[in-house]
């Protein structure tokens, strides 16, 4: 597996999983944490620093950038405008061009709003940026997300935070069969079965936050991911057998009484 | 166009400016953008500063002055993947 390395716009990534930062107790779980699940790329927020209480430890202490692929995303945008305006002020406070781009639709279901979406990343494309776009199970978006030029799609596998699983592999699988550009798992895996699957069905990689962050023991958790992420991945290049109604024996007849 | 307002010479002593920090009104006495941030101790080089809608280059930190009225935001990176979604947060379970 050594040489199984992901390209995304002329870039390697070491590891197939790759996490967020959010929702843990504090910097040293979360530390501890992306440690476990082996990632190399690490999505965070932009936000507001603390005027007021300036003894808060920064992110950036616990996670190297010189270790890790940070990743900024623009959670929390409702529209393509603030979308936009957050992803050039992450690369503002950082060091590269890459984002997570999201434009957010709904409050409950945090679904992305694909019209936002395919607006916010037109503008970012033609800036410069690298733009990894979160989007729904949609293979139509997913195209026209790659015609303008995202060198890889994020699609859901259910709400974020949820933990539902894969809803709609069929969906998945016609984007990959779509687009020829990576397809990153992002959102809804609940624990590593899904992560695998996700992996089995051909997913160049899985993001996740909640199903690690939210476990009862997230470094343990995020172990599990790790192994899950990299099971999943070997099932799918080594190729499954076809499914079958009937048995077919393992052993032979041959040489029996 | 720039417009420049003058201060009194002993206003600008005493109290310095007023401007708005990450929507917060304060009283500044220093002069640039970098002196703002170290006020904060805050490290340049983690940070975005957005100076009344305009993003700003670090190399401009040193250069551009603050002047009464500036609206200041200053971000960096937090943790983040996603906010959380309402109904998790309430404790709304499925299945």
């Amino acid at each position: 597996m050594h040489d199984d390395r992901l390209v995304i716009a002329g870039r390697e990534f070491r590891s197939r999983l790759w996490v967020g930062t959010g929702k843990y107790k504090d910097f040293a779980q979360t530390q501890h944490a992306i440690e476990a699940s082996g990632a190399d790329v690490v999505t965070v927020a932009v936000r507001r620093v603390n005027i007021t209480d300036r003894s808060k430890e920064n992110l950036l202490d616990y996670i190297d950038p010189k270790k890790y692929t940070i990743l900024p995303n623009t959670a929390g945008c409702y529209t393509a405008e603030d979308a936009v305006r957050y992803a050039r002020l992450a690369r503002a406070a950082g060091v590269s061009d890459l984002v997570k781009l999201e434009v957010i639709g709904d409050e409950k279901t945090l679904f992305p709003d694909t019209a936002g979406l395919l607006e916010a990343a037109k503008v970012l494309v033609k800036d410069g940026f690298i733009v990894l776009p979160y989007t729904n199970d949609d293979p139509i978006v997913a195209k026209r997300l790659v015609d303008i030029g995202c060198p890889a799609v994020m699609p859901l596998a259910a709400p974020i935070g949820s933990g539902l699983g894969i809803r709609n592999p069929y969906n998945l699988k016609i984007i990959m069969e779509t687009v020829k550009v990576p397809i990153i798992v992002d959102a809804g895996v609940g624990t590593a079965s899904d992560a695998a699957l996700a992996m089995e069905y051909g997913a160049d990689a899985v993001l996740m936050n909640t199903a690690i962050a939210g476990a009862q023991d997230p470094i343990a958790m995020a172990e599990a991911m790790k192994y899950a992420v990299h099971a999943g991945r070997l099932a799918y290049k080594a190729g499954r057998i076809p499914r079958k109604l009937y048995a077919t024996a393992s052993s032979p007849i041959e040489g029996m009484l | 166009m720039t417009i420049r307002i003058r201060v009194p010479y002993d206003e600008r002593m005493s109290n310095g400016i007023r401007i708005e920090v990450n929507g917060e009104p304060r009283g500044f006495t220093g002069e640039t953008v970098s002196d703002l941030l170290h006020e904060l101790s805050l490290t340049t080089d983690r940070v975005a500063v957005e100076l009344n809608l305009e993003i700003l280059d670090r190399q401009e930190f040193a250069r551009r002055r603050l002047q009464q009225g500036d609206r200041v935001e200053i971000l960096s990176f937090i943790g983040g993947g996603a906010p959380r979604c309402r109904n998790h947060e309430e404790g709304g379970s499925y299945a």
